[in-house]
């Protein structure tokens, strides 16, 4: 819950470090990147693009997409040589989510 | 440590100019960022030599504007640094955008505005619309009467804009040349007096305190915009309360009680003026003048403009014989029903849920010269409306018709 003007510190500094990951910039998403593994040759090339650093990597293997923050740009898909990403509307998934 | 220069209570003559600059000197601010621009140069011109000179530990930036000079600022008081400058007219209009900023990061600027004139055409000279149209960017808006009123406003500035209940910017405006050029008695106080007055800068969250990290400047989207600026209204309450004790203050340790308001001779008035600035001083004279032959004039000369003393002005009003009012703005409201001020004392008489008599006087745009004759004019327009003749509502004094 975001504070009341009283609670808020004033001038809209932030005094919290780090604090911008907490901000779910997911929410801004129409198309939604989805990753298949089996054609993904972790060449990192979406990792290099990505803008907004939501590709997650475990022991230099790709292994999904930050949704929390992908604002769905489309950087990915559009660089990766391999079709491993694949852009679909937001709406196929939001129930799941 | 720098040089004491003034060591005991000094009468100089001095312009207004003059006399910002050496508050400035005084108060020793960290950062100076400022664009010459007439009237204003010659202010900067002073304090620059006083850089040079080393009387003051100043970090000076000439910038390549206006809105450099106020991003300056804005950039210095976010790190903790106490920041000033000084601007006019269109230089002020060139700051429109960072003015905002300033207030909206709560950051205590203190700024010296000599009231120019906006184009077009072209004008250097003195009148109030470059404030006026500053007016809701959410500074606090103090205006002065000469010299030594802009020296002493500004040493109360700063510790208006950096308490902690304000933590406003804060302009003071003086009219250019009548008051920015023009040569005054100007009552110097001792660097030290001042220096103790002023105080230490204690900023609430310093971008150079590395110890606690905080970020200026982040975005609010429409989940909290709305919540910050209500926060701006709250601190413009608190500086109503926070300009009379800083006014108090100064009067224990100096002598000379400032207030939102100056009232003369109202307690018996039938007729009242209302004026910003220089041209209080002007109406001063020609009340004695016209007093002599019985009139009853009292003037109100309004110091603070923002927040505007709703109260104090209706309370000065109510404790008079006040038939008419006449009110004196030296800006233009363009399709408004009359000036800037106008429109304020008209609020006032609502929130009393009172009615006078009232009329407004536009005078002195671009410089035009007011003097002594063209306020009696207004004076004796007001007593025709107090007799219930019909005048009209806007009026213009030494307009070619």
């Amino acid at each position: 819950m975001i504070k009341g003007w009283k609670d808020l510190p004033i001038g809209a500094v932030i005094l919290e470090p780090g604090s911008s990951e907490k901000y779910h910039t997911g929410e801004w998403r129409a198309w939604r990147p989805v990753f298949e593994e089996s054609k993904c040759v972790n060449c990192m090339i979406c990792w290099v693009f990505c803008p907004d650093s939501c590709i997650l990597v475990k022991e230099e293997k790709m292994v999904g997409i930050d949704y929390d923050h992908c604002k769905g740009c489309g950087i990915c898909a559009h660089e990766c040589p391999t079709g491993a990403l694949e852009m679909k509307p937001e709406y196929l998934f939001r129930e799941e989510d | 440590m720098r040089p004491e220069v003034i060591k005991e209570v000094t009468y100089v003559p001095y312009s207004g100019n003059m006399a910002a600059a050496e508050a400035m000197r005084q108060i020793n601010p960290d950062v100076v960022a400022a664009y010459p621009i007439t009237p204003q140069t010659e202010l900067m011109q002073f304090f620059a030599d006083f850089v040079a000179n080393g009387l003051v530990d100043t970090e000076y930036i000439p910038v390549e504007s206006e809105h450099s000079a106020m991003s300056a600022c804005v950039g210095a008081a976010a790190a903790g640094a106490r920041a000033m400058t000084a601007t006019a007219g269109p230089g002020l209009a060139y700051m429109w955008e960072v003015l905002g900023i300033a207030s909206g990061m709560r950051l205590p600027v203190v700024m010296t505005v000599v009231n120019r004139a906006l184009s077009a055409p072209i004008n250097i000279h003195g009148d109030q619309s470059d404030m006026m149209g500053a007016r809701d960017q959410g500074w606090i808006m103090l205006f002065s009467e000469n010299a030594e009123e802009q020296y002493d406003n500004l040493i109360q500035a700063i510790k208006i804009a950096e308490d902690e209940r304000t933590r406003l910017p804060v302009m003071v405006g003086m009219d250019g040349f009548v008051v920015s050029h023009a040569i005054d008695r100007v009552r110097l106080l001792p660097d030290r007096a001042v220096e103790e007055f002023v105080g230490e800068n204690k900023p609430m969250y310093s971008l150079l305190d590395v110890d606690n990290p905080v970020t200026h400047g982040a975005v609010a989207m429409t989940d909290s915009y709305m919540e910050f600026k209500r926060q701006q209204r709250e601190a413009m309450l608190h500086a109503y309360k926070v300009i009379r004790e800083v006014g108090e203050a100064f009067a224990d340790v100096f002598g000379k009680k400032y207030e939102h308001i100056e009232t003369y001779k109202t307690d018996d008035a039938d007729y009242i003026l209302i004026i910003i600035g220089s041209t209080a001083g002007t109406a001063k004279a020609v009340i004695d003048k016209v007093r002599e032959k019985g009139v009853k004039v009292g003037l109100i000369k309004i110091r603070t403009f923002r927040p505007f003393p709703y109260y104090d002005v209706m309370d000065a009003i109510a404790a008079s014989n006040c038939k008419a009012i006449g009110v004196f703005d030296r800006a233009e409201t363009f399709g408004g029903a009359a000036g800037p001020l106008f429109g304020e004392v008209a609020t006032a008489m609502f929130l009393r849920n009172k009615h006078y008599p009232m009329i407004d006087f536009i005078y002195g745009l671009g410089g035009r010269d007011t003097n002594v004759n063209h306020i009696e004019e207004a004076i004796d327009k007001v007593m025709k409306l107090a007799a219930g003749e019909e005048i009209p509502l806007v009026n213009y004094l030494n307009l070619r018709e």
